[in-house]
């Protein structure tokens, strides 16, 4: 059995936390948080990053070795 | 006053824990052989061995600690990270690791053992472990410190739980496993903390150096007097004592780092491994030297308070979780407790797979059990691992006991890697170097570095013998120190390797330059080689020290 690479493991963690992020950033455009700078919504965004570092992660380590 | 969580930073930091065991559950079918628990294989790429080699030396407190020491201290702290680290970590790249890869040891005590005799490598083996178990349980304490003191945690809970994580996930799944979870942890840190940098910019605006006090805002302008920079160093200590031997001590001979270039599928790959994670380390100072003096500006305006302890002193520790309340709201504040988790341990990991096989190879095959089979090895790995675990806990209580204690243990680093690099460094670039030579060497300098730790601390000599300055601060001492016991290591091993008799040269083919084949790097096009990689991390060093000079 091949053993899944490592950058599977990340994008799984990276997208699952992503959309967590992304979700609560959701939340908080219609019950602003009162956190510095939170008109910028950096949950939003932040959150948006990690779901795309995560796919792209998750599209390396499809199969594979141990790379 | 502490952070509150809510469900959602609860949920991120449960998964947090499901991820790295559920890591190790799956990687226990993998491990199998004395190979692939102790040595992940030996089939990793450059990137990660590289990611991992970083993750292991990213502590939570290094990161905490050094963000403090920015507020207190400006960039100078970045002096830890550029000239402290990446020339040490490229000639480890260059000269160092062919020796190392090629002799297929399983740990640098294992070098000790081939190069020069048994004698050597008990010595380092028994005083590396003895060193990462206490400092293991050092860290331990500090950080359910932390973790009580920033979000009101149970201190018992704290380490207890992380404990048995770490624990359970490297005995499952040996260096593959704790290899595996550094990685995942060096992008939760990156992504827990990264952030708090960039909102901090976006808040302060404008160039934060030039509204600092001239003795914070500079790296070397400032250092030819002790007493015009916060650090009270001049640069001969920065050179010599961080720059050459701490760093060098620690980036070449560390065990808990360079295990993870051993688990690298070639030579070439191990080469590139701390190569990799030089620019990495480069970048660190975004998040702790950029955090410190955003937390140091904003206080400095009144907009934000550091925590204080019970006699209203600043605790400079707390500048990070301070910028972390301000910025992150729920979510991603459960986002910031995983990063510094996964610092915290991504370092215990990397102490309890090295310390799983110093023991395992140079303490317990070497001297009790000689015949042990591959697959009694691997069950031993994993046993002592427990056994490691609870004797990290157990140095965890003590030090909560007797919190004084931690100063010594904190000095330990320099008694034993700062005379062990002189050792290696005799050792593979001077043929000459004898057994007995390495032997009496590596214990004067350890020896030396222990007295002049006594002598400093209860006044016994004058400071300015050894630091060149009458007020030397804790820092200034140890790099002066970790400089003389270099120093003292390396004299005594010439001196007496030249009235003792030395190896001939069969026996140290593989282990000395001239008697080794140089890598074939050159049927690799330019972009696959080490030496190139190598030179535009350096070039950048000398860039950003220029810049910031």
């Amino acid at each position: 059995m091949k053993m899944l690479p490592v950058w599977f493991w990340v994008g799984i963690v990276l997208i699952v936390y992503g959309l967590i992020i992304i979700g609560s950033g959701i939340y908080y455009i219609f019950n602003p948080s009162n956190t510095a700078l939170s008109h910028l919504h950096p949950s939003l965004w932040w959150g948006g990053i990690m779901l795309l570092g995560g796919i792209i992660f998750l599209s390396i380590g499809k199969g594979g070795d141990l790379k | 006053m502490t952070i509150k969580l809510a469900l959602i930073d609860w949920i991120i930091i449960i998964l947090y824990f499901g991820f790295i065991i559920g890591i190790g559950l799956y990687l226990r079918k993998f491990t199998i052989t004395g190979e692939d628990f102790f040595l992940a294989g030996r089939r990793s790429s450059s990137w990660v061995a590289g990611l991992a080699f970083l993750s292991a030396n990213l502590g939570a407190l290094e990161i905490l600690g050094w963000t403090g020491a920015t507020y207190k201290y400006g960039i100078y702290t970045a002096h830890f990270y550029w000239i402290g680290a990446i020339p040490a970590m490229l000639f480890l790249a260059l000269y160092m690791m062919p020796f190392y890869y090629s002799s297929k040891i399983h740990s640098v005590p294992g070098y000790l053992k081939h190069r020069f005799d048994e004698k050597t490598r008990v010595l380092n083996a028994v005083s590396f472990a003895i060193m990462t178990i206490l400092m293991s349980g050092i860290n331990m304490y500090l950080m359910a410190l932390i973790f009580h003191m920033f979000l009101g945690w149970n201190w018992d809970i704290s380490i207890w739980i992380s404990a048995l994580t770490v624990g359970l996930y490297v005995a499952l799944g040996g260096l593959t496993s704790a290899i595996f979870t550094e990685v995942v942890q060096f992008f939760l840190i990156w992504f827990g903390l990264f952030l708090v940098a960039i909102l901090g910019i976006i808040e302060v605006k404008g160039n934060l150096l030039q509204e600092l006090p001239s003795s914070m805002a500079s790296l070397w302008a400032t250092s030819a007097d002790p007493s015009k920079n916060p650090m009270g160093v001049t640069w001969p200590g920065i050179v010599l004592g961080l720059g050459f031997v701490l760093s060098f001590g620690y980036w070449t001979t560390d065990f808990l780092v360079v295990q993870r270039a051993f688990s690298s599928r070639d030579v070439r790959t191990a080469q590139m491994c701390p190569i990799i994670a030089s620019y990495f380390k480069m970048a660190i100072p975004v998040i702790v030297v950029g955090g410190g003096l955003i937390a140091w500006k904003l206080s400095s305006e009144g907009t934000i308070s550091l925590f204080v302890d019970e006699k209203g002193n600043i605790i400079h520790d707390s500048a990070l979780p301070v910028l972390i309340a301000r910025y992150y709201p729920h979510g991603l504040v459960g986002l910031g407790v995983p990063a510094l988790l996964a610092g915290f341990m991504a370092g215990q990991a990397g102490n309890i797979s090295a310390f799983n096989t110093v023991w395992t190879y140079d303490i317990y095959k070497a001297v009790i059990k000689r015949d042990a089979s591959e697959a009694y090895l691997v069950w031993m790995g994993r046993f002592i691992t427990v056994i490691g675990i609870i004797l990290s806990v157990g140095a965890a209580y003590w030090a909560k006991q007797f919190p004084t204690i931690m100063d010594y243990i904190q000095a330990i680093f320099s008694w034993v890697n700062a005379p062990l690099f002189a050792t290696i460094l005799l050792g593979m670039f001077w043929k000459r170097t004898t057994p007995d030579g390495a032997f009496y060497g590596l214990l004067a300098g350890m020896l030396s570095s222990f007295f002049m730790f006594l002598a400093l601390r209860f006044g016994w000599i004058n400071p300015y013998v050894l630091t060149f300055s009458q007020t030397p601060s804790d820092m200034s001492n140890n790099l002066w120190r970790a400089w003389w016991a270099w120093l003292i290591c390396f004299v005594v091993t010439i001196i007496v390797s030249l009235f003792t008799k030395p190896k001939n040269d069969e026996e140290l083919k593989g282990f000395v330059r001239g008697l080794t084949p140089a890598p074939d790097v050159k049927s690799y096009p330019l972009l696959k080689r080490p030496s190139f990689w190598a030179l535009i991390s350096l070039l950048i060093l000398i860039i950003l020290n220029v810049y910031f000079w």
